[in-house]
């Protein structure tokens, strides 16, 4: 993982003492509302409609043992005793005082974390997948080149008032994308061209939220060394042509809608033609520089233990569900990836305890070398378990309520804090997401629907994704009362796909009925290899529209 | 007469005035005895006239295209661009462009809703002179240029990164 130098630690303090200083004014009233905004943006706190949030960034999803203790220390000290994962790799704090929050950004930029960029019309934390590193069919670890974006948006001083906030993420697996990148601002999928050289296919204009669109490519091969280059070329185009005029229409997208991906593309070309080889232009050295901190960890030399996990999933039949559900197959022998689900029953999707914080700390000191990822669907990874521990693992996290087997099932809600606590949403979100988890506490039935992506979103914003679920779910609001429309068939994986509405919305008591009622229509209409986004895509939106609208 | 900030903080006072874009049919009031800068496009419409004058320099608006200026620039001694909102970003790149692509070398300014905490920015896009808004603490300015001592890109301040210095 990524150890700041002296650079970074400068760097981190300088903007720690810019950020009191800039508080000090905005509490002094030498700041309007308007002009101190984007500065707390640009440093993570909104105003929210029970108290500020502060929306910490986890560069790419990975954290420390040391840095998950510091933040359960901090939702102690500044806030209620516990935090949320975000749907962007992040980590939001839903309680701090304004006035604390400098001495917040103090204390994470001591074990190197900060608050930039994670909201304002600015370039975000870069995500990714949060298999990198650990998975067989990636391209390359595409941690390297995340932080090399890190480094080169933070604090860019031409695109810092962008018209629209601008989020970049990276995929390197051939064969699926936990990354979601075509429905972000910029998608790069790490590829080898003929020739066998390392480069990026550019996806530019895919977002969610009012407009959803999957992003078109711009570019079928990028060069490694021209990354930054490319990215800086797109970035002036959006930043000199992107609309302000309307909040609703300034996200690239449109902009390359308007332009039609070719005529983006042309004009990013033309732009980059004259920058492409100024000193922006990565070197060897400075990427090999950073892929040295993304190293192999200290693996023992192992074997699979298939034979030891055959008995001990013949003696436990919940261990046996939660190895089929919850752990995947590691590039090393010997080894396991293992998601710890953030979805109990009855516990706000991605939300986390002080102590959680910090029994997961423990769990990444003594089973996965001391580090963790944060992944989009809100749940937490341990990379490097031993296959030979798996089992000790399950026992001492089954208490902790991390062991629910079902990610990537109906239950594995994505979701976003919606109208308990965001003053954006437009619907409360959460008891959405716990009704559908009641009405689905069957696993076996579960595991029979297979892989479904539910995602609850509580307005517009669509934190919670709902475009690309398989199953979306969007609050409303009618005259007042919250209401929840659905659509049908999102995917953000390889074959993204942008959902379809199904029709009018529903009041909140009847989503469990009405999610039954489409799981049924799949159940009947389903071939046996059918999962519910082939069976939707094989049917189309009619079946279920009868059924529910029956 | 405004007061102008240059790049190390300072202030000094200094009489350009800006003329506004003359409405349709009308013509520019480019006052005798002061200098001025005038719109962009302007100038060049009335290249003959303005050329080599060191009393008239140039303004550009945020969606202007500096590249108009192309092959022009060293022939003025002001620049200014405006930020007609403080969170309309598109100056930082025209800063950029003036500056890196069309090599311009005199008084690059800031005008219009220039505010403190973006004079950072502003500087290491190009900007050498800031008109701060005329209620904001002109005094606070110099602080607000350095909380920084160093950036991770190259801009118009350094052309070497951070990467490449770290190879070094």
């Amino acid at each position: 993982m990524y150890v700041y130098d002296e650079h970074d630690r400068q760097m981190a303090a300088e903007r720690v003492a810019q950020f009191r200083d800039q508080t000090e004014r905005a509490l002094a009233g030498e700041l309007a509302e308007d002009e101190f905004l984007p500065l707390r943006l640009q440093n993570g706190l909104y105003v929210q409609r029970l108290a500020p949030m502060l929306r910490i960034c986890v560069p790419y999803g990975m954290m420390r043992s040391d840095q998950l203790r510091r933040l359960a220390r901090i939702t102690r000290d500044y806030d209620k005793g516990y935090a949320h994962f975000t749907t962007r790799q992040n980590v939001q704090l839903n309680w701090p005082a304004l006035e604390d929050v400098p001495d917040i950004l103090a204390e994470l930029a001591e074990v190197e974390m900060h608050a930039n960029q994670t909201s304002g019309n600015c370039i975000r934390n870069t995500t990714t997948d949060q298999f990198s590193g650990v998975q067989s069919d990636e391209i390359a670890d595409p941690r390297p080149y995340c932080e090399i974006i890190r480094q080169w948006s933070t604090f860019h001083p031409e695109f810092a008032f962008l018209p629209r906030k601008f989020k970049v993420a990276v995929n390197a697996s051939e064969h699926t994308d936990r990354a979601a990148i075509q429905v972000h601002d910029i998608g790069l999928q790490m590829v080898r061209n003929e020739a066998g050289e390392l480069g990026f296919r550019v996806h530019v204009g895919g977002g969610l939220g009012r407009t959803p669109m999957v992003g078109p490519v711009i570019r079928e091969f990028l060069p490694e060394m021209d990354l930054l280059t490319y990215l800086e070329a797109v970035l002036r185009v959006y930043n000199r042509y992107g609309r302000r005029d309307n909040k609703f229409k300034a996200r690239i997208k449109i902009l390359v809608k308007a332009l039609t991906p070719e005529g983006f593309a042309e004009k990013v070309e033309a732009e980059w033609q004259h920058i492409k080889d100024s000193p922006t232009r990565l070197t060897p050295e400075a990427v090999q520089r950073i892929q040295a901190y993304f190293t192999e960890p200290d693996y023992a030399n192992l074997d699979n233990a298939t034979d030891l996990l055959a008995s001990q999933r013949f003696e436990h039949r919940e261990f046996d569900q939660w190895l089929t559900h919850n752990v995947d197959t590691h590039k090393k022998p010997g080894y396991a990836i293992v998601s710890l689900t953030m979805k109990k029953t009855g516990t706000p999707p991605g939300d986390v305890s002080d102590k959680q914080l910090e029994q997961i700390a423990e769990l990444a000191d003594e089973f996965s070398f001391g580090e963790i990822r944060v992944t989009h669907q809100q749940n937490v990874v341990l990379a490097d378990v031993r296959q030979d521990r798996l089992l000790e693992l399950w026992q001492a996290i089954t208490p902790m309520g991390f062991g629910t087997a079902n990610l990537n099932t109906l239950t594995d809600v994505i979701c976003c804090p919606g109208g308990d606590y965001c003053a954006l949403a437009n619907a409360k979100s959460i008891p959405v997401a716990e009704a559908i988890q009641r009405q689905f506490d069957d696993l076996d039935y579960l595991y029979d629907l297979g892989n479904i992506d539910l995602n609850i979103s509580g307005c517009m914003n669509a934190c919670g994704h709902h475009h690309v679920g398989n199953i979306g779910v969007l609050g409303v609001d009618k005259k007042g009362q919250e209401f929840y429309q659905i659509s049908l068939g999102g995917s953000s994986h390889h074959d993204a796909s942008i959902g379809k509405i199904l029709g009018p919305s529903f009041a909140r008591d009847e989503m469990p009925q009405v999610i039954s009622k489409i799981i049924d229509v799949y159940v009947d209409k389903r071939t046996e290899e059918e999962t519910f986004l082939d069976t939707y895509r094989r049917v189309g939106i009619d079946p279920f529209k009868e059924r529910v609208y029956a | 007469m405004p007061n102008v900030i240059s790049q190390d903080g300072s202030i000094r006072e200094d009489n350009w005035v800006v003329v506004p874009r003359p409405a349709e049919g009308e013509s520019l009031d480019i006052p005798a005895d002061q200098p001025a800068l005038i719109p962009a496009d302007l100038w060049l419409a009335g290249y003959e006239h303005f050329t080599g004058r060191q009393d008239i320099g140039v303004w550009f608006d945020s969606h202007d295209e500096p590249e108009i200026l192309e092959g022009h620039v060293n022939e003025l001694p002001v620049i200014a661009v405006n930020f007609p909102k403080f969170s309309d970003g598109r100056g930082y790149s025209i800063g950029r462009l003036l500056r890196e692509r069309f090599g311009y070398v005199n008084e690059l300014r800031a005008i219009g809703d220039v505010l403190l905490d973006q004079l950072q920015f502003m500087k290491r896009c190009g900007f050498d002179a800031y008109v701060l808004r005329a209620d904001k603490d002109i005094t606070k300015a110099q602080k607000c240029l350095n909380f920084f001592s160093q950036g991770y890109q190259a801009a118009t301040d350094t052309d070497v990164p951070l990467f490449r210095r770290r190879a070094s």
